[in-house]
């Protein structure tokens, strides 16, 4: 855990590595976030469309980061958060999630960090790159 | 291009959804969170919260709540499985947090093409209130259409189209 007063440009959160992303994981995540496409959680339907498998949300992914966050600050701190999906995440990928701090401002009299972000499987591809900017 | 500039502007029914506290640890379990700020009521209190807050994609899921909530995209002749999610932003106002009751108002943002209209792009932007008024975030999404004649099967936004 970095502690607030360490915080400085350059400094990383500690990467949050997530276990490779299992078929219940996608139907769990169907169910909680509302997100039924079946493009997640129904093989036959991701055949029909072309693809091999079904594949990861998102969404799935952009949770993982915001845990990274929340894991760091209370998330009524988080001022905006957002992400560009640059690569899908296939059945049984394994992301790490990362943050570093690349500016530190004042606005409006609040002291804001802001957050470089990218989720990344082990075989090196990106999948999310983003930024979040955090009352600090 | 297939989608029709005439959309852009467009509002989409708003969608409202209590948030129940259930459903936050649900989402918690499904996301692997384990901060008990999320699940436990004291620790979220003496965070100082009101009740338990929602992770900061958890407001992703209100247009969701709609009984069809895939409908407007069929409105606007896409079928959901040449679907991709381009992007996603949160701008926040105010930390929901369980028993409020929040609207998601979208709107069609702008539309628009890349690489030979193999690829369109979709932009919504939808506020999210309270009960009373107060603004909680802002969200804006982009969804990428995969055409038919320019993608390449099964990865979309990765392979180069003509």
């Amino acid at each position: 855990m970095t502690a607030m007063q360490d915080i400085a440009i350059g400094t990383e959160l500690a990467p949050l590595q997530i276990r490779p992303i299992s078929r219940t994981t996608l139907a769990l995540f169907a169910g909680a976030s509302g997100d039924h496409n079946p493009m997640h959680i129904d093989i036959d339907v991701a055949k029909s469309a072309g693809l091999d498998d079904v594949f990861a949300q998102g969404m799935l992914s952009m949770g993982y980061l915001g845990r990274l966050l929340t894991d760091w600050v209370d998330p009524q701190a988080i001022r905006s958060y957002r992400v560009r999906f640059a690569a899908i995440t296939p059945v049984h990928g394994k992301p790490t999630a990362t943050a570093t701090i690349c500016a530190i401002d004042d606005v409006d009299g609040e002291r804001r960090a802001t957050l470089n972000l990218t989720v990344t499987l082990d075989d090196g591809t990106v999948t999310l790159t983003g930024d979040a900017v955090v009352a600090a | 291009m297939s989608v029709d500039q005439s959309v852009i502007g467009k509002e989409l029914p708003p969608v409202t959804m209590t948030v129940d506290a259930g459903r936050l640890r649900f989402f918690a379990k499904a996301i692997g969170e384990t901060n008990p700020v999320f699940t436990d009521l004291e620790t979220a209190m003496a965070a100082g919260h009101r009740d338990l807050p929602v992770p900061p994609t958890f407001l992703f899921g209100i247009e969701l709540e709609h009984a069809d909530p895939f409908a407007w995209l069929a409105d606007i002749g896409v079928d959901l499985p040449r679907v991709l999610h381009g992007e996603q932003s949160f701008t926040y106002h105010s930390t929901a947090v369980a028993g409020d009751v929040l609207t998601a108002t979208p709107r069609i943002g702008n539309v628009y093409s890349k690489k030979g209209g193999a690829l369109d792009f979709i932009e919504k932007a939808s506020t999210v209130t309270r009960e009373n008024g107060d603004l909680v975030a802002e969200l804006k999404t982009v969804i990428v259409v995969r055409n038919p004649a320019g993608a390449s099967e099964a990865t979309g936004m990765q392979e180069p189209a003509k």
